[in-house]
């Protein structure tokens, strides 16, 4: 595929079509695998729930590029939809089920993930601790604190309004439902962002070279907390869809999305120690990993034991493939 | 040796001033799924009712979320709190027998919960629930009321000896039934993880007759998916544990979730009653309890109903 479209440089070729490469062999291994495998169902299946990590990497796309990491989404994500779902339950005894309950709800995990963004990337650049150690305390936080609202147990959303809230995760428009089609729009708008705007730019020429960005007169402190800030906000849109689907959230919500994101960023193409960003890449990177899983349940062909170690495989190669040394910096 | 020890801990019972507190300690794994959520909040009840009936005792609770941490929770508890009585449910049992031996050498008495040490003799006392009739009644319920030839998949658990004997007790009852087992896969007892398996599972096999999920929190994640590709008509779900929201739709008897499976969270609490009474009373308690699974029916649903349960 490489040879079709000859350039100076062969090898950037692949570096960008290493991805997709990886994505067409696994829909290929699917459909040799299992007739079923392009049912509009499975499609669907696949497509909706890759949303959540989908939506949260986009995010994720940014603070990477900027040079940051975030391990506190898979909890921050928990602590929001527990938080949404006990605030939804006491409103629901005010206000009655209905349309306003919902608004509140969405209004409140939007709220919450802005805020949660906001202490992250206040106390990175402010305080200046180091992202990774920052992010892992307050992944702690939050993972002890959804499991203390939830009194070590589930929290349910109340019947009535998970029936009224249902439609927002199985529900959709011509058949596509609205997890994908957010999702859609959210990674359009991301590229959109990373390639035509400053505020794009000025994430790559941070996470490329910090003083020569503060040199050029970029507020760096400014653009890097807006990175967390946005992938907050993101986390609160993947909770009000991932909500509707089982109506709970536990201690278990979320768990290692963190890392699920920050693989699929990286499967993309972007450089874990920033500098380049590609939004489309993360969205390959997610189908990747949610077609895995997809594949080794609709078959018998390696054993249930091995699931994690098959990712393993696929996840190292598709960033092997990729590996550049003249790009690289 | 262990007669020794019991007439000790009787003799301290029956002697212990008022004045002379006892320390049990408590070291249960974090609630990381519904059922450890259970756990914890029974325990934290029991400790609580116990404490406040009995000023002598005195409790340290902690929970761990991996072998490691809870091997340096038991060092400490020795070490600090020099606790008279241990009532663990090991992480795992394979890494948590060697320290808990170490701390039963010691003199201190120790209770093991639910899940067995590997090697036999250590513990005084041993409270568990039976995860071969965990399985085997599901399985039981399954030969029983569904025809030869019948279609079913099962979830499993979280990797593990306890999921490993579940599994064997079901396969176990189901031998000769007729029934093909078409997949079985693990969930880890994750509602989210369930959800995705069982919606693949539909694309995959057009024909599904039950669904034998091995935990209630999975079963929620199997029914909504069903629920999603609409052929909730076409099949039943038997999860287990007893989670109050299945209790209820076999109550209402929903055809969908017809029966259940116990395995209480609440066994903690036996446990550590059973420790404490030991400690205060000195009435015999050392041997094994074993506490049965149980078939939730639409008659007998109430009974194991618990309004206030987190699980």
């Amino acid at each position: 595929m490489a040879r079709s479209a000859p350039t100076r440089r062969p090898k950037v070729n692949l570096a960008v079509i290493a991805p997709i490469v990886a994505l067409i062999a696994l829909i290929l291994i699917g459909m040799a695998l299992n007739p079923n495998f392009l049912s509009y169902a499975n499609i669907t299946n696949v497509l909706a729930r890759s949303a959540f990590i989908g939506i949260i990497a986009i995010g994720m796309t940014f603070v990477i590029t900027a040079g940051g990491l975030d391990l506190s989404v898979g909890s921050m994500a928990a602590f929001v939809a527990g938080l949404m779902i006990l605030s939804m339950n006491v409103l629901v005894q005010s206000m009655g089920p209905g349309l306003p309950v919902i608004m509140a709800g969405i209004a409140i995990a939007l709220a919450t993930g802005l805020a949660a963004g906001f202490i992250n990337g206040i106390l990175i650049t402010r305080a200046g601790i180091e992202a990774f150690i920052l992010t892992l305390g307050t992944m702690g936080i939050y993972r002890s604190l959804v499991t203390w609202l939830a009194d070590g147990g589930t929290l349910s959303l109340g019947f009535e309004m998970r029936e009224l809230y249902r439609p927002v995760y199985y529900g959709g428009i011509m058949g596509i439902s609205w997890p994908i089609i957010v999702f859609a729009v959210l990674a359009i708008l991301g590229e959109i962002v990373m390639r035509h705007t400053a505020f794009g730019r000025h994430c790559a020429a941070i996470g490329s070279n910090e003083k020569v960005a503060r040199y050029s007169s970029v507020a760096v402190l400014r653009v890097r907390l807006m990175t967390y800030v946005l992938l907050g906000v993101l986390v609160g849109i993947a909770v009000v869809m991932y909500v509707p689907r089982l109506g709970s959230a536990s201690a278990t919500t979320g768990l290692l999305w963190e890392l699920e994101a920050i693989a699929a960023v990286i499967i993309g193409g972007t450089l874990l120690k920033g500098g380049f960003g590609r939004v489309w890449g993360t969205v390959v990177g997610v189908l990747i990993l949610s077609l895995i899983g997809n594949l080794l349940n609709l078959t018998d062909f390696v054993s249930p034991y091995l699931n994690g170690a098959i990712q393993g495989v696929v996840i190292i190669l598709a960033v092997v493939l990729q590996r550049n040394p003249g790009a690289a910096r | 040796m262990r007669k020794i020890l019991i007439a000790t801990t009787a003799l301290m019972g029956l002697t212990a001033a008022p004045a002379l507190a006892q320390t049990i300690g408590v070291s249960i794994p974090a609630a990381t799924h519904g059922w450890a959520g259970a756990l914890n909040f029974h325990a934290e009840r029991t400790v609580q009712r116990l404490q406040e009936a009995n000023p002598d005792l005195q409790f340290v609770l902690t929970t761990t979320s991996d072998p490691g941490q809870q091997v340096s929770d038991l060092e400490d508890m020795v070490a600090t709190r020099g606790i008279d009585a241990l009532v663990v449910l090991p992480f795992e049992s394979e890494p948590l027998t060697g320290p808990i031996q170490r701390i039963a050498e010691s003199g201190v008495w120790v209770t093991v919960v639910d899940r067995g040490l590997a090697q036999e003799g250590i513990e005084n006392l041993y409270v568990a629930g039976d995860n071969d009739s965990f399985g085997r009644t599901a399985g039981q319920y399954f030969a029983d009321t569904l025809e030869d030839g019948a279609k079913v998949v099962v979830m499993r658990g979280i990797a593990s000896t306890v999921d490993n004997e579940r599994v064997a007790g079901f396969e176990a009852a189901l031998e000769g039934s007729g029934i093909e087992v078409l997949a079985m896969d693990h969930g880890n007892w994750n509602r989210d993880t369930a959800f995705n398996l069982m919606q693949d599972w539909l694309s995959r096999f057009p024909e599904i007759d039950a669904v034998w999920a091995a935990d209630d929190d999975m079963a929620v994640g199997a029914l909504a998916a069903i629920d999603q590709a609409g052929r909730t008509d076409q099949m039943f779900v038997v999860g287990g544990a007893g989670m109050k929201e299945m209790v209820q739709r076999i109550q209402n008897n929903d055809p969908t979730v017809p029966v259940n499976v116990t395995y209480p969270p609440s066994m903690i609490s036996t446990a550590i009653e059973m420790t404490a009474l030991g400690l205060t009373s000195g009435a015999p308690m050392s041997g094994e309890f074993i506490i049965a699974s149980e078939l939730i029916t639409p008659e007998n649903a109430e009974n194991y109903y618990f309004e206030d349960s987190p699980y």
